[in-house]
């Protein structure tokens, strides 16, 4: 298992005759992910790479049966095409752009709760790196030569931080079940608690990792639920503890304005929590290595985490 | 981006948010010679920098004579005025507004933020007005109203009355005040803001409701569908490497350090500059070189960096995944080259085309030390400013490092 998805998730792309999307269909096809085509309005009926496009979106879930879309339009699109695969049935949305406006995410979330809970559409992003289930599938734009298959899942606001932390992992041969990729945006799709739910009833997870940032409720909300509700250990990190007070680092959404908000605060708040906080960027692995050591002791079964 | 009181001033009143009549003024004279179109005879002299805390730093003056608008006005023009919000190095003020002065009787909060808790757009309002919201949120928090707005209907009139009634207005004021919370929330929600604030609001002697002090941000990601509210950005507020990175598509903000980072990824550049701290130093500067990141892109990176004459050392650090490795070594070898840096370079690189960005660096012939990992490029860094030269002079370290290369 793993979660969001695996090789049997059929995906479209959303803007796929770009050149972004373009390369990173390439990319996503080569690691073994069903692409079964996409949409550019207006190019419907023509091929790309191989694969059918279609006018809208509702037209290539007929079709071909996809589930999941990746979007790549522009930002000042990207609340439009997000709402269309919501009405067009498809389940997991993946945005990957950024520059989308906060009020038109804000009128997205409204959306998508248009629809009954079984038929709402998962979305992750904006302005992310997408999902990867290592060794299976990806949407996104992660290298994915670099993530090693294995039982640890992985959430992050930030992509590179992600990709660091696989890196430092697979080093130490410490495999993932899933990398979600939430995004650096104020408002998001999915949040650090929506996923570790999906994380905690995932069979194959043995252990979370969460990397957040400076800015937002959401590390802190999600460490609550870990308090109260979480069985399975979880490793927190908090970047951007040497970021000054009212300043935009980047991310539309990492800016420290309230209480709370700074990357000493949540990590305080994750340690009083019970997660083991990384106390640097250099130590998610090795901090995870500990903690699945840990509970393998605790447990007196064999380590967790690693590649069978 | 941030705007000036006069110009949220404007863009509220044209959505129906009363305020009091004033001009613009970047002389004495012609503060004076506003003060005389507005009429009356107490006027007030207020400084326009992007700052609050304005007037407990002395830039908002009271005049009862055209002697005193043009004294006021000619203190305040051309100082550097130090709010708690600009740091010690203060804001330079280069205009004026100058506004009738009303006789208060009321002063209220009102303030729109998009909240980010519950996704919405979040009205805060007080009858303690005047302060600071963070200073009515720690002393009085039983006094704080709050309204969350339903995006798929925006703000109804009953909202904004049960606001205007629990502040305790007067019923003879409720249509005005209703009207301006609503036009305040439209001018939000039609501009693409993410914060309004009027503090104070206030009702006057004479029973009427007036913005006194407004401010507003906007979102950066709408700036492409609002183009009057983009040609109100004044470059001359912002830090001038900051403004020229977003012309490169680079994200810069100027910190104090000695390390000058170029890394990729926003998350990234934050836990490279706490590796930074961690390891003994402090960064110079954040800068994320964004996702498809060109060798011209690279290069600009480098002379931003290099701008800051406090940088003795440039950490580089790339995990490619929409980038690749090649294109930003690239970029390093031709910037090293151009322009001719002579500062220790450190650079580590991974991920997509990760082999042939470090073939280029290696082939370059140029003295870049490479690094394997986060914590040895964090270490390498901070030991190079450590065998720097303490009296390093000149700008760019240019000087500094033909001595170190010596």
């Amino acid at each position: 298992m793993s979660i969001l998805v695996d090789q049997q998730t059929k995906i479209i792309l959303q803007g796929f005759t770009g050149d972004k999307a373009t390369f990173h269909a390439k990319e996503m096809i080569a690691y073994g992910t069903a692409i079964v085509g996409g949409v550019t309005p207006g190019k419907g009926g023509t091929t790309h790479l191989g694969l059918p496009v279609f006018n809208t979106v509702k037209d290539a879930v007929r079709a071909t049966g996809a589930t999941a879309s990746g979007i790549f339009v522009p930002g000042p699109f990207t609340a439009d095409a997000i709402m269309e695969a919501a009405d067009g049935g498809i389940r997991l949305a993946v945005a990957i752009t950024d520059g989308i406006p906060a009020q038109d995410m804000m009128r997205v979330k409204r959306y998508l709760r248009r629809y009954p809970r079984e038929k709402r559409t998962t979305l992750i992003g904006p302005n992310c790196a997408g999902i990867i289930s290592p060794g299976k599938a990806m949407i996104g734009i992660m290298p994915g030569q670099i993530y090693r298959r294995g039982r640890v899942g992985v959430v992050t606001r930030s992509g590179t931080l992600g990709y660091e932390a696989a890196a430092q992992m697979a080093a130490l041969g410490i495999g993932i079940t899933t990398s979600v990729g939430i995004g650096g945006d104020p408002i998001n799709g999915s949040s650090f608690l929506d996923i570790l739910q999906l994380f905690e009833q995932d069979q194959e997870t043995d252990a979370v990792l969460m990397i957040g940032e400076i800015g937002g409720p959401q590390e802190a909300e999600a460490a609550a639920w870990v308090k109260s509700h979480m069985s399975k250990p979880v490793v927190g990190y908090v970047a951007g503890l040497s970021a000054p007070t009212g300043r935009r680092m980047g991310h539309a959404g990492a800016i420290i304005s309230a209480f709370g908000d700074s990357a000493a605060e949540k990590a305080e708040i994750m340690r009083d929590s019970g997660l083991a906080v990384a106390t640097s960027p250099s130590e998610l692995g090795a901090t995870m290595q500990r903690v699945l050591a840990d509970t393998a002791a605790a447990a007196g079964t064999a380590r967790p985490g690693t590649t069978q | 981006m941030d705007i000036h009181e006069y110009q949220a001033k404007e863009l509220l009143s044209n959505f129906g948010v009363p305020i009091p009549r004033g001009i613009v003024a970047y002389t004495p004279d012609q503060a004076v010679y506003c003060a005389r179109e507005i009429g009356g005879t107490r006027w007030v002299i207020k400084a326009q920098i992007h700052s609050g805390g304005r007037g407990q730093a002395g830039g908002v003056r009271i005049a009862t004579s055209e002697h005193e608008v043009h004294a006021a006005a000619a203190d305040l023009l051309g100082r550097r005025l130090v709010t708690k919000q600009t740091g010690p190095q203060g804001k330079l003020v280069q205009r004026l507004y100058i506004e009738a002065a009303v006789p208060i009787a009321k002063e209220l909060y009102i303030g729109f933020v998009l909240d980010r808790r519950a996704e919405r757009i979040c009205v805060v309002a007080t009858p303690e007005g005047g302060m600071e919201i963070e200073e009515i949120a720690a002393q009085s928090p039983d006094t704080l109203l709050r309204v969350v707005i339903e995006p798929a209907v925006g703000m109804q009139a009953f909202q904004a009355r049960e606001l205007c009634f629990g502040l305790g207005l007067d019923a003879a004021q409720i249509p005005d005040a209703t009207r301006a919370v609503i036009g305040a929330y439209r001018a939000f929600r039609d501009l693409d803001a993410t914060m309004v604030e009027i503090n104070p609001l206030a009702v006057t002697a004479d029973g009427r409701v007036l913005a006194l002090d407004a401010k507003m941000t906007f979102d950066d990601n709408a700036l492409f569908r609002r183009p009057n509210v983009r040609e109100l950005r004044d470059y001359t507020e912002e830090d001038p490497r900051e403004a020229d990175a977003s012309k490169f598509g680079l994200n810069y903000v100027g910190l104090d350090g000695q390390i000058g980072c170029i890394v990729n990824g926003a998350g990234l550049a934050m836990a490279t500059m706490d590796m930074i701290k961690l390891a003994g130093a402090e960064p110079a500067n954040f800068l994320d070189v964004g996702g498809g990141a060109s060798p011209e892109r690279v290069a600009a990176a480098f002379r931003l960096v290099l701008s800051d004459p406090r940088v003795k050392v440039v950490l580089v650090n790339i995990f490619a995944g929409i980038n690749r490795c090649d294109w930003i070594a690239q970029g390093v070898v031709q910037a090293a080259r151009d322009q001719r840096i002579s500062v220790p370079i450190i650079a580590r690189l991974a991920g997509t085309n990760v082999d042939e960005g470090r073939r280029i660096l290696s082939e370059s012939g140029l003295k870049i030390t490479t690094a394997d990992s986060l914590a040895d490029a964090a270490r390498k860094a901070v030991d190079a400013l450590d065998a720097a030269p303490r009296h390093a002079a000149g700008t760019a370290g240019a000087d500094a490092s033909m001595e170190a290369t010596r």
